[in-house]
Formats: structure tokens, C-alpha cells, sequence
């Protein structure tokens, strides 16, 4: 029986843009362009990797949760090579907390049918990195997170973490969530084919009343937790630039020493 | 006055920096019960009742070390259970962060991830975070439940108080979930002599500028003569030429310490999302408009080659 993928993929705002909070202290994602987490392409890859590994004998799904443009990450994904997807969209979603999101992506993974999911290490933009443990103690299968490396044959998802202060090697039955890192090898670029191809395959759209889940469970209402106040780091006061003229280690020296640090 | 509980990171008995902060900062919303789980929990007791604690909660069991994160999650809610506590803190690691996440849904509780400080308010803890490569400053606070809270490495001066400590066995009954995934193997990092990179007071970073695994060996003796860990670039690391476990940045460990030194890197995003809130910033890099620059107290534009050893020589010379 053909092996079933669903990747779980973040629209974020991009990282090198000038991201800030709006006004009801939630990330704003109006201001700033937004693209499928450079860290969920990683799980994209190592999807596609198992497929191929499997004789092709499997299906990606990917899975987001996220607005209208959130669609633009899916086709990114599709035309890296996934075979359709699923888009949560409802305007009550909006400020959901990790929690929310979660329980969104249990129902939508279940709806889309699994054997293994995939998700990324951690979203560029909230950067929790928890979501994965959180969904797989929601769905009740085995967590095998934080991977650098992973194969799946015969029913079994194996790889190698690289903890804080050992590397462990893992072994889980399906079904299954994993999470992949930027260490697990580089992302395919979409081919034009793939980009081509990619127009033609399904995005399924789904709000909360598919899902069966009340608009109270999720977002800013919902959240669990609640930012009282952001304010922009003052910019750092500018320091001493000083070229080398050959003394720079030791003007570097005299400064160290001056805030006594030899 | 509220009990709350703080999971105790220690490898056989000896229990690491960030969990003595841990219960320095626990002491400001409340008193501190030490959960220590694993192979040499009870080992833990002594240094943590120094620290604050309390109460040491522990447990050993095979299941700590066999299985992935489920067993902990498991114990630290035995812990929450038998002590009802106002707060928990679990140090930010990846696992900390997973554990910490798993209890918080079993409790129905709100979470906060990386708080970089903690005091107390009138509704309950507040954490302050450092968010979008630390160019935000947040203040958070959970709404529902029992604040469930990481905290990062070097958020506090461990301030020692000494305190009962009574060790008291914990008991564990483990889930079905918490068999789920095997460790095979475990091969613990082998020390370099140096102190840990999200813990040290200094850290020496290189970069592409370093040029070479071969050549790295000025960044390492800098930061021995200044007794700091080294860091790395993620490109130096891509490129091989230093363990992925030295990455700074937001796919490596995140520091801040009082003193970062950055040779041969440039300052994007993703790096500076792992330093930028380190007290003092020092950089050298051959390019004037480099983005570091802009976030150096110092910064030197030159050859790293020329510049490093010189530092180093004088360093030594006048600490003699
Ligand atoms: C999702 C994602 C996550 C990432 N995570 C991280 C991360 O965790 N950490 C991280 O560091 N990066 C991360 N990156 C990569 C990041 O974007 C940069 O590519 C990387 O930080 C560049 O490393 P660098 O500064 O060493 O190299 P470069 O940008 O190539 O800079 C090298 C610098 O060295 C200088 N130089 C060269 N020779 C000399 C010399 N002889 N003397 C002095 N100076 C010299 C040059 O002028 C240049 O400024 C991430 C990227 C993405 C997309
Ligand atoms: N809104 C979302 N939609 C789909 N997947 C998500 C979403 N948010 C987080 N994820 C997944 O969870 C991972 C970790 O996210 P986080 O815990 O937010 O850092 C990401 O790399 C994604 O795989």
C-alpha cells in the first residue's frame, strides 16, 4: 500500500524584510512579503526523498494553516514536487497561538490521512520550534523530532538527532511525525516542469466548521498566552570603527582591556 | 508562598549553568521544587538546594534514557500533580522546549518559549522574549492555566541561597505514548575543554572568512587565551570546516553572552538572530560595509589573518 506524506508547511513573513508587530500585537503579515519558512522547504525535501526511496510508491500531501496567500507556499511546495494539498483558511484563525494551530493540523493531517507526517524543525517567524511535539501528543503517534538525517522502509522512520549534548539515533513504527533541520540536506529548486505541473494539481480548501472545530479554540481569543507589550530594540549606540593599519589587534586589545576583559 | 517547579538539566548528577539561573529566577515568583529525572537525579540534590530548591523531586528509571522526551513529560507531570505549582520552568533546550510543550497541552496551559527574563506581576509571571532575530523586545504572560515557561542560557546571574533540598522520590507511571520512540544509540559529545557555547561569559566566532577548517586554528587560540568558547557561521559550518554543534544563529545555538568577538563573518539575519543581544560586540572583516558593523562596540576592518594572532600575542602578553 502506497505511503501516505502530509507535510506540514508555515506561510511566513520574510526574514530579511522589516518585520514588526500590528497593532493588536499580533506578527504583522500585511506589510511585509511573505513566502513558504525556508526551513519547511527542508521537510519538503526529505518528503520527496522518501518517496523516491519508496519507488515513488508514495503521496505528499502538504498541509497549511494560514491566509489566502498561504496558497502561494503550497504551490511552492507543489512544484517542488508534492502531490496536492490542503489550505486552512477562516478569518477566525487570525492571532492563533501554537496550541490553536496545532489542533487545526490534527484535524487537517487526520482529514488528509497519514502514515508519516513531516514537519520542520521551528517556523522562521515565531521560531518555537514546538509545534511538532505538541501535534504528535495530539495525534498519539511516536515523536521522532529534530532529525539530520532520516529513512523510512518496512513500516519503520529512523534518523539520527543531534542533541544538545549527544547525537542519538531514533527509531519509531508508523504512523508517525517527524521533524527534519536546515542539517538534513540542501532543498531542491522547482524545475520549470514542476512549476508547469504544479497549476494543475488540487488544493482542497477547508475553514474551521469542515474541520468540526468552533471558532473559540482558536485564534487571539482562543490563545493561551498574551503578548502585553513589544517595543523595537533601541538601535545599538554605533561603536568605534577603526581600519587596520597594522595595530588593529592591539587597539583591539586596548579596548578589550579598557572594558576589562583581559 | 507558591511552590514552583523547575526541571533540573544534568548529565549523571551534575547539574548544568542554565538550571542554577533557572532557580535563581524561580525564587522571584515563588519557592523552588527541583524535578531531577534519570541516571544520577538524587546527585543533582546538594547542588540545586544551594541554588533555592526547596524540595528535589527524582526518579530513575530506564525508560529516561531508552525512550525520546514522553517518559519526562510523563514524570515532570507526576511532579506537577503532587505539588500543584504556580509556574514551571524548564530550561530552553530542544528537548526542555519539547517537554515543556507536551505538559503545557496535557495541562491545558499556555506556554512560553525562550524568555531571556522572568518577574513577577500581578497575573502571574511575566516573561520577556526577544523575537524577529532579537530586533523586538516582547513582554508575554499566560492567560489560561499554569505558566508553563522555558528560559534561555544566560538570562540570569546564578545567585546561590542555600535551602532544604529534601530529596523525595517521585512516582512514575509511564503512558503508552511514552515507549513510542527508541533511542538506538548515544554517542554524548565529546568535550573540547572549552566552555560551552551557550554558556560561556566570551565566545570567538569565525566564519567564510576563516577560509578553511585548517585555518581555524586562530580562531580556537584566540579563544583560548581569552578562555571562550568558539562559535562558527553556518557557512563555515556548510563548508565543513567546524561542527554543526559551534553554529550560531537561528538554525544554531543562540547566545549572549558579555563578550561576542565575530571574525570573517558578514552579520546576516539568521546569524545575528543568535547574537545580537550579547552584551558587548566585537568584529573583524576586511569588508567596511559589512552588515556586522552595525552592531559592533568596536569593530576593526582588516584581514582577520593579521589582525586575530596580533589580538591573541597581546591577550597573553598582558594577562602573562
Ligand atoms: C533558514 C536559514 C537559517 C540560517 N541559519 C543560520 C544560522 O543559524 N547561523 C548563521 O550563521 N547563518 C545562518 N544562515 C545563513 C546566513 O543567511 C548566512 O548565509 C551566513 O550567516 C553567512 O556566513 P558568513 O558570514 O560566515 O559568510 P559570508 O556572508 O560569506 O561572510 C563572510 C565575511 O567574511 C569577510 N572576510 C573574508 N575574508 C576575510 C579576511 N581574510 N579577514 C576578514 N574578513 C574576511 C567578508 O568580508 C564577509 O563579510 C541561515 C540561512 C537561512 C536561510
Ligand atoms: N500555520 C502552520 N501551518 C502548517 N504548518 C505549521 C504551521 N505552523 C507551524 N507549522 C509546522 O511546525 C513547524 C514548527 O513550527 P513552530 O513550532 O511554530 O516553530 C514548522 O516548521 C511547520 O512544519
Amino acid at each position: 500500500m502506497s505511503l501516505r506524506i502530509v507535510v506540514c508547511v508555515k506561510y511566513v513573513p520574510d526574514a530579511t524584510g522589516d518585520r514588526h508587530f500590528a497593532d493588536d500585537l499580533t506578527v504583522d503579515r500585511e506589510d511585509v512579503d511573505g513566502l513558504l519558512s525556508e526551513l519547511d522547504e527542508y521537510a519538503v525535501e526529505q518528503a520527496l526523498q522518501i518517496k523516491e526511496a519508496n519507488d515513488d510508491d508514495a503521496e505528499i500531501t502538504v498541509v497549511t494553516v494560514g491566509p489566502e496567500d498561504a496558497r502561494d507556499a503550497l504551490r511552492k511546495a507543489l512544484s517542488m514536487g508534492a502531490d496536492k494539498a490542503v489550505h486552512v483558511e477562516d478569518d477566525d484563525l487570525h492571532g492563533t497561538d501554537v496550541f490553536g494551530t496545532s489542533a487545526v493540523l490534527a484535524k487537517a493531517v487526520e482529514h488528509a490521512g497519514y502514515d508519516l507526517v513531516v514537519c520542520g524543525m521551528a517556523s522562521t517567524d515565531g521560531t518555537m520550534g514546538v509545534l511538532p511535539a505538541i501535534l504528535a501528543e495530539r495525534l498519539g503517534v511516536p515523536q521522532v523530532t529534530q532529525l539530520s538525517e532520516v529513512s523510512v522502509s518496512g513500516g519503520t522512520v529512523t534518523g539520527r538527532r543531534d542533541g544538545d549534548s549527544a547525537t542519538e539515533q531514533l527509531e519509531a513504527s508508523l504512523p508517525a511525525l517527524i521533524s527534519v533541520t536546515d542539517q538534513s540536506g540542501e532543498a531542491r529548486y522547482p524545475s520549470f516542469k514542476g512549476i508547469m505541473a504544479a497549476k494543475k494539481k488540487p488544493v482542497e480548501e477547508l475553514d474551521l466548521d469542515d474541520l468540526g472545530l468552533e471558532a473559540d479554540e482558536v485564534g487571539l481569543e482562543g490563545a493561551w498566552t498574551k503578548v502585553e507589550e513589544a517595543t523595537e530594540r533601541p538601535a545599538r549606540t554605533a561603536g568605534t570603527i577603526v581600519k587596520d593599519e597594522g595595530e588593529g589587534g592591539k587597539q583591539l586589545a586596548e579596548f578589550l582591556a579598557g572594558q576589562k576583559f583581559i | 508562598m507558591a511552590e514552583v517547579l523547575v526541571y533540573v538539566d544534568h548529565v549523571d548528577g551534575a547539574v548544568k549553568k542554565p538550571t542554577l539561573e533557572l532557580l535563581t529566577l524561580a525564587r522571584r515568583i515563588g519557592e523552588p521544587v527541583a524535578v531531577a529525572l534519570g541516571n544520577g537525579a538524587a546527585d543533582t540534590a546538594a547542588t540545586v538546594a544551594e541554588y533555592g530548591a526547596v524540595k528535589v523531586l527524582t526518579a530513575d528509571a530506564p525508560e529516561f534514557g531508552d525512550y525520546l522526551v514522553v517518559p519526562k513529560v510523563d514524570a515532570l507531570k507526576a511532579a506537577y500533580d503532587a505539588v500543584n505549582p504556580a509556574a514551571v520552568l524548564v530550561p530552553s533546550s530542544a528537548e526542555g522546549k519539547e517537554v515543556a510543550a507536551r505538559l503545557a497541552l496535557r495541562l491545558n496551559s499556555g506556554l512560553i518559549t525562550d524568555a531571556v527574563d522572568l518577574e513577577a506581576g500581578d497575573d502571574g509571571p511575566v516573561a520577556t522574549q526577544s523575537v524577529f532575530a532579537a530586533s523586538f523586545t516582547t513582554k508575554s504572560r499566560v492567560s489560561t492555566g499554569t505558566p508553563v515557561i522555558t528560559v534561555k542560557p544566560n538570562s540570569a546571574a546564578p545567585e546561590a541561597a542555600p535551602a532544604a533540598g529534601t530529596v523525595e522520590a517521585l512516582n512514575v507511571s509511564f503512558s503508552d505514548a511514552a515507549t513510542g520512540t527508541k533511542v538506538v544509540s548515544r554517542t554524548p559529545r565529546e568535550s573540547t575543554g572549552r566552555p560551552e557555547l551557550t554558556e560561556a561569559a566570551i565566545v570567538v566566532s569565525g566564519g567564510r572568512g576563516v577560509n578553511g577548517a585548517e585555518n581555524f586554528h586562530i580562531i580556537e587560540a584566540l579563544a583560548d587565551s581569552l578562555g571562550a568558547a568558539v562559535g562558527a557561521s553556518r557557512a563555515a559550518v556548510d563548508a565543513g570546516w567546524y561542527p554543526h554543534s559551534n553554529q550560531v544563529g537561528q538554525t544554531g545555538k543562540s547566545v549572549s553572552p558579555q563578550l561576542y568577538i565575530a571574525s570573517g563573518i558578514s552579520g546576516a539575519i539568521q546569524h545575528r538572530a543568535g547574537m545580537q543581544t550579547s552584551k558587548t560586540i566585537v568584529a573583524i572583516n576586511k569588508d567596511a560595509e559589512a552588515p556586522i558593523f552595525d552592531l559592533v562596540d568596536y569593530g576593526i576592518v582588516g584581514d582577520l589573518f593579521e589582525v586575530v594572532p596580533q589580538l591573541t600575542e597581546e591577550v597573553k602578553t598582558r594577562k602573562g
